[in-house]
């Protein structure tokens, strides 16, 4: 009743093609993106915008990163820590050497370099496939690691080892580096992943990401149809990490302020596969839910139990986090291995007959 | 710079013998360690054709199980049978609670179910025995300690640790045990039955369920004897869970299927990676160590896709 397209007819195939056809969907979205631009900023206090907000939306960019390649074209990959590592240690050298230019040209900029990266490492991936590719990538994740370690020129020969991120303003305003108040960094974190996400959101409904998904669900018939694995597989690669890249950039440019290079660890990797998978492999929505629930999820438990007056050392809920997400992640793949994306379309389903469950 | 890349090293190699033997040694004995890792991977992908990301957390889950114990006030040896217990435990808890919910399920999802897994052990280890790195308990099992030297030629020295040694026999004893269990035994027999088809398997008879508890068992023994030598040589800690992703290239070498594909992809990755950061690591910096093993299997992978004692994968449309 509360979600039935009846009565909406199409009178032109543009109307038929856009993006959210439905008219619930598009005041859902407008409410939402609203929300985020006129209510969040200005209602939340700094620590939900530093500490949740903007970690959840870049987090949110680099699973869309991963669900490209994994949940859309097939191929599972490890190595989304390593690429997103790529992204900010090339902002951050293509910020020194070009201090003039604006900082968000740069974090775009510098997710070519991780495409780049990615293409090369997405290489194999026409040889092999599924399990032995997931090594490859760990290859990927390993090596690059240990560049960030290694080659002095990308961390600018300083002692410390790591990227300290200097001060830039957009339009005027301190939008990275210590002084840089949490709602212009939200606003500019908030508008990059609006627009990849449409960006995304167009290209797996064209001839790509169609492609990308006959890959996924049969190569060898793909390619007898006419897909090029070739062009098709190495396109998600870059696709992928130039996503994964750029949220890494901003990772590292809009969250941590300063980044050694164990911050783009297997660790990261995994955190990420986890959104994947919690919120729905081959859902972009889904990417937005495994986000926020791998996110908000250690936040709670820590904060939780003291405020209902169980107190809990630091360390044993860290602990409790850690069973808790891994059961979580079982306990998901056996119960709804589509994750949250499909309890929400669940839910859109029984709004839309309800009050009669039969209908 | 050629020159460095090309002949240095060897005519290092050539110069100090005894230097090259030491690390070939020490490449063997890793290499045995990554060999057992891989081998509970095996185990497992060959009985149920489920990629256990979990093994390595399962070699930390089951050493520090051995010295909490012990710590707690059990005798070693009676420890090592509750940890032998515990593993039956989580072996009979494993297939009840995840691999029986989610038969028939495609490759990707069942990797991911042990990554959970692997997540739910560290938490609980931690949990349980705390995050600090523990000493294994090497002298009350009685194992061997201290060290032989050998003298090569008339200068050279070659040190062998005895733990090594021991390790390095348990390994080959361990193996030969399987390779009798999987071709001599009922057991076995059934075990490869289930791995070459799940269907058939079942309509003889042979219980799916009882059959992946006992390869989730043995795979838990592996990993447990895994631990005591991994932890006789450094110490017991979670630290070993990123050694243990090593196992992967491993594998890759030797194929996913084969227990001699393990033995040898081990020993293979062991020296070459030893031998690759004492003599060309230098050149890059050092630390190779940590990426090597991946590059050899990755390009490995190009010229023969299912390994070295692999079976060929073939697709039909």
């Amino acid at each position: 009743m509360f979600y039935r397209e009846a009565g909406q007819f199409k009178t032109s195939y543009a109307a038929d093609q856009q993006v959210f056809p439905i008219l619930q969907d598009r005041i859902g979205v407008a409410v939402i993106l609203g929300v985020a631009i006129f209510v969040v900023p200005f209602v939340a206090n700094d620590f939900f915008l530093s500490a949740i907000a903007i970690p959840f939306l870049i987090l949110a960019l680099a699973t869309i990163g991963l669900n490209v390649l994994t949940g859309y074209a097939g191929q599972l990959s490890l190595g989304t820590g390593g690429f997103m590592g790529v992204g900010a240690y090339a902002c951050y050298k293509l910020t020194t050497i070009f201090p003039d230019v604006p900082i968000v040209v740069h974090v775009l900029l510098s997710g070519f370099a991780a495409a780049g990266i990615g293409m090369i490492f997405g290489l194999p991936s026409l040889r092999i496939k599924g399990l032995y590719l997931a090594v490859t990538t760990l290859a990927a994740q390993f090596f690059l690691e240990w560049c960030f370690i290694r080659i002095p020129w990308l961390y600018n020969y300083n002692a410390s080892g790591a990227i300290e991120v200097p001060g830039r303003d957009l339009f005027g305003t301190m939008v990275t580096g210590a002084s840089a108040g949490s709602v212009p960094r939200y606003f500019t974190v908030l508008a990059i992943v609006i627009l990849l996400t449409v960006l995304v959101k167009n290209l797996l409904r064209g001839r790509i990401g169609r492609q990308w998904m006959m890959i996924r669900d049969m190569d060898i018939a793909a390619e007898l149809m006419g897909v090029r694995p070739l062009y098709a597989k190495l396109s998600a690669f870059a696709v992928s990490s130039y996503l994964c890249g750029v949220a890494g950039a901003m990772f590292v440019f809009f969250y941590l302020g300063a980044a050694e290079p164990s911050a783009f660890s297997i660790t990261l990797s995994f955190q990420v596969l986890f959104m994947a998978i919690l919120g729905g492999l081959g859902s972009l929505v889904g990417c937005f839910f495994g986000a926020a629930f791998i996110w908000a999820l250690p936040i709670i438990l820590r904060a939780g139990p003291p405020l209902i007056g169980i107190p809990i050392a630091a360390e044993t809920a860290f602990h409790i986090t850690s069973m808790i997400v891994g059961a979580l992640i079982v306990a998901f793949l056996i119960l709804e291995p589509h994750g949250l994306a499909r309890l929400w379309q669940i839910g859109k389903e029984k709004l839309r007959v309800w009050p009669f469950p039969y209908a | 710079m050629l020159y460095q890349i090309f002949v240095d090293p060897f005519v290092q190699m050539a110069d100090m013998p005894d230097f090259l033997l030491q690390v070939i040694w020490e490449g063997f004995v890793a290499g045995v360690l990554y060999a057992l890792i891989a081998l509970g991977f095996v185990l497992i992908f060959k009985a149920s054709g489920v990629f256990n990301f979990a093994q390595g957390i399962m070699v930390v889950f089951a050493g520090l199980t051995l010295v909490g114990l012990h710590e707690a006030g059990v005798p070693a040896y009676l420890a090592l049978v509750l940890a032998i217990g515990v593993m039956a435990v989580l072996a009979i808890a494993v297939e009840r609670f995840v691999m029986r919910p989610l038969v028939n399920q495609p490759d990707i999802i069942l990797l991911m179910s042990t990554i959970g897994m692997t997540y739910f052990l560290i938490g609980l280890g931690e949990f349980v025995f705390g995050g600090e790195p523990k000493k294994m308990i090497t002298e009350e099992l009685g194992l061997p300690t201290g060290s032989t030297e050998i003298e090569i030629g008339e200068r050279g020295l070659v040190i062998l640790q005895h733990i090594d040694i021991a390790a390095a026999v348990i390994a080959i004893i361990m193996v030969a045990a399987l390779a009798l269990f999987f071709n001599k035994t009922r057991i076995g027999r059934a075990l490869r039955a289930v791995a070459d088809d799940h269907q058939a398997a079942q309509s003889v008879g042979i219980s799916l369920n009882q059959i992946w508890a006992i390869v989730w068992f043995a795979a838990g023994i592996v990993a447990l004897a895994t631990g005591i030598m991994w932890g006789a040589r450094s110490d017991v800690s979670f630290a070993l869970e990123i050694v243990a992703l090593k196992a992967l290239p491993v594998l890759i070498l030797g194929g996913f299927t084969s227990v001699p594909g393990a033995i040898v992809g081990g020993l293979i990755i062991g020296i070459g990676e030893k031998i690759g950061e004492i003599y060309w690591g230098p050149l890059v910096g050092g630390g190779i160590e940590s990426w090597l093993a991946y590059m050899i299997a990755l390009v490995f992978l190009l010229f023969r896709p299912q390994g070295l004692f692999g079976e060929r994968i073939i697709e039909r449309v």
